[in-house]
């Protein structure tokens, strides 16, 4: 049994289907990329997934061990933690809240947990800083921290390098991956095609032309299309 | 100096000035702690709008001549801070515009009933009073003093067992619920504990000033300060000690009350805004 099977999702807001009939599967230890034009409703499955926003129809299933409270999420930056006022390390425990029902003090082994994943975001060193004044490479390890503490099972990851420079994501790419070695599945939205695909095991491209599927199949695929497309050009000339 | 002190001393044999002191320092305390969450969740306005909502409610009360006015005070002003917080996703109307539009509203009606329904020969005076407070914490009752103690310990008590929760939901709700979290329901919680804590305030300052004591003290923390617990705590500091210097300054000045605590309020926040900016760009 896969961690989560979409079947026949539709998705949208506002009364708009973006998404119709989509059916793929995630199994542990996959490292699946997301792709796909602006629009074409990435982030609305990822909200799907995440159980934030119900499918129009169709219907997401966890199994092979995976509750929904056990996916990570590494989110966009939104308006409000530009300016908030928290340490790095008060960011990274509050990855435990979840689970914590209604205790209101972490437990002693959750502290030395939340320490452990600085050390190993590299940020043990900013763990009293404010989060606001740190760079963004940074403030994507620390939420990445963060949702490590939430899970280790399961991340889903939208747009981690988005405003950052090439180094930094080059970076960031290399500690996906070292997740994913440890033994983390990885679900990611990702823009840069170039850079994030060779990492992955498997490709979900919404929009036009669907495709879900190992990323070989996925760049025979593409290929195959680039011919096709080369040869019809070249027949009406 | 040695006058002033001779001065307060004669006033504090007064229980009406120990009442006022004692329960305008639990507003403060109580609204500056959840103001944190409110100015952080970009919601500054809520407070607003609601204790203009509680005006209204005020007016209903008052021309229904009801013998308890917090009965009918309390609860529509709970309605109002719910349907509030609700707006801002998946409503066609913004939180922003809808807080403006159902503050005006509720102000408009208000200032109307009292003016078509009147049974008190000055309604302008009544309509000052409420809108600012005037007097009114100094003619506090034993049992309106015990009244918002009990409710002060309960919101203290939710806030502190809370307090990561609200954390967590402050500077990410799409994370906490995602991980779990009942958002919706800590949300509901706030919405609560904020109308509660308004309802009480508007005795102290009227319901003008009442967003003065919900985002000053978060604003000014936030100038120094640079974690949740720091800025929670400073604010809570702070808060308290303008209340408290700000309701002796009245006594002795003869000042309104509530306005003279937001004037310690403002000039606070000068202060801080002045410290965090040499200490290097806050």
């Amino acid at each position: 049994m896969a961690q989560i099977v979409c079947e026949n999702l539709s998705l949208g807001y506002g009364g708009k289907t973006i998404v119709e009939n989509l059916s793929f599967s995630v199994e542990a230890g996959m490292y699946l990329c997301i792709v796909g034009e602006n629009g074409a409703g990435k982030s609305t499955l990822m909200k799907a997934l995440l159980g934030l926003r119900p499918p129009l129809s169709g219907r997401v299933v966890f199994g092979d061990g995976l509750e929904k409270r056990d996916i990570g999420y590494l989110s966009q930056q939104t308006d409000v933690q530009k300016d908030f006022p928290a340490s790095v390390r008060e960011i990274v425990r509050s990855g435990f809240q979840g689970r914590m029902g209604f205790r209101p003090f972490y437990r002693r082994e959750e502290k030395e947990r939340a320490e452990k994943n600085m050390e190993r975001m590299g940020i043990a060193a900013l763990a009293g800083r404010c989060y606001r004044d740190l760079s963004g490479g940074q403030q994507q390890r620390v939420l990445l921290a963060r949702a490590l503490c939430a899970t280790e099972k399961l991340l889903l990851l939208d747009e981690p390098v988005s405003g950052l420079d090439p180094a930094v994501t080059a970076d960031m790419y290399r500690i996906i991956g070292e997740m994913h070695r440890s033994g983390v599945t990885i679900v990611m939205i990702t823009h840069d095609v170039r850079e994030a695909l060779p990492a992955a095991t498997h490709i979900l491209r919404l929009g036009r032309r669907l495709f879900f599927g190992t990323r070989d199949g996925y760049w025979c695929a593409m290929k195959r299309a680039r011919e096709d497309k080369e040869a019809r050009s070249a027949w009406k000339s | 100096m040695e006058v002033l002190i001779e001065k307060l001393a004669a006033y504090m044999q007064f229980p009406f000035v120990r009442y006022a002191l004692v329960v305008g320092v639990l507003i403060a305390l109580c609204s500056s702690l959840l103001g944190v969450t409110l100015v952080l969740k970009r919601f500054s306005f809520i407070g607003d709008g609601l204790s203009h909502v509680a005006f209204g409610a005020l007016a209903v009360a008052t021309v229904l001549q009801a013998a308890n006015k917090m009965a009918v005070v309390l609860p529509l002003t709970l309605l109002a801070a719910v349907l509030l917080l609700r707006t801002g996703k998946d409503t066609k109307i913004k939180g922003d515009a809808a807080v403006a539009m159902i503050s005006v509203t509720s102000l408009a009606f208000g200032y109307l009933l009292m003016n078509v329904f009147s049974t008190s020969p000055n309604v302008s005076g009544d309509v000052c009073s409420t809108l600012f407070g005037s007097t009114s914490i100094l003619t506090l009752t034993k049992q309106e003093v015990q009244f918002s103690v009990l409710l002060s310990a309960a919101v203290l008590l939710l806030f502190g067992f809370f307090y990561q929760k609200i954390f967590a939901i402050t500077f990410d709700e799409d994370f906490a619920r995602a991980v779990g979290t009942n958002a919706g329901g800590y949300n509901l919680m706030l919405a609560v504990v904020i109308a509660v804590i308004i309802v009480l305030a508007m005795n102290l300052v009227g319901s003008l000033l009442i967003s003065a004591f919900v985002i000053f003290p978060a604003l000014s923390a936030m100038r120094l300060f640079r974690t949740f617990l720091a800025v929670t705590v400073c604010a809570a500091g702070l808060s308290v000690i303008c209340a408290l210097a700000g309701i002796l300054a009245s006594i002795l000045a003869g000042t309104p009350v509530g306005a003279t605590v937001v004037a310690a309020d403002a000039a606070v926040f000068l202060l801080c805004s002045a410290a965090g900016r040499m200490r290097g760009g806050a």
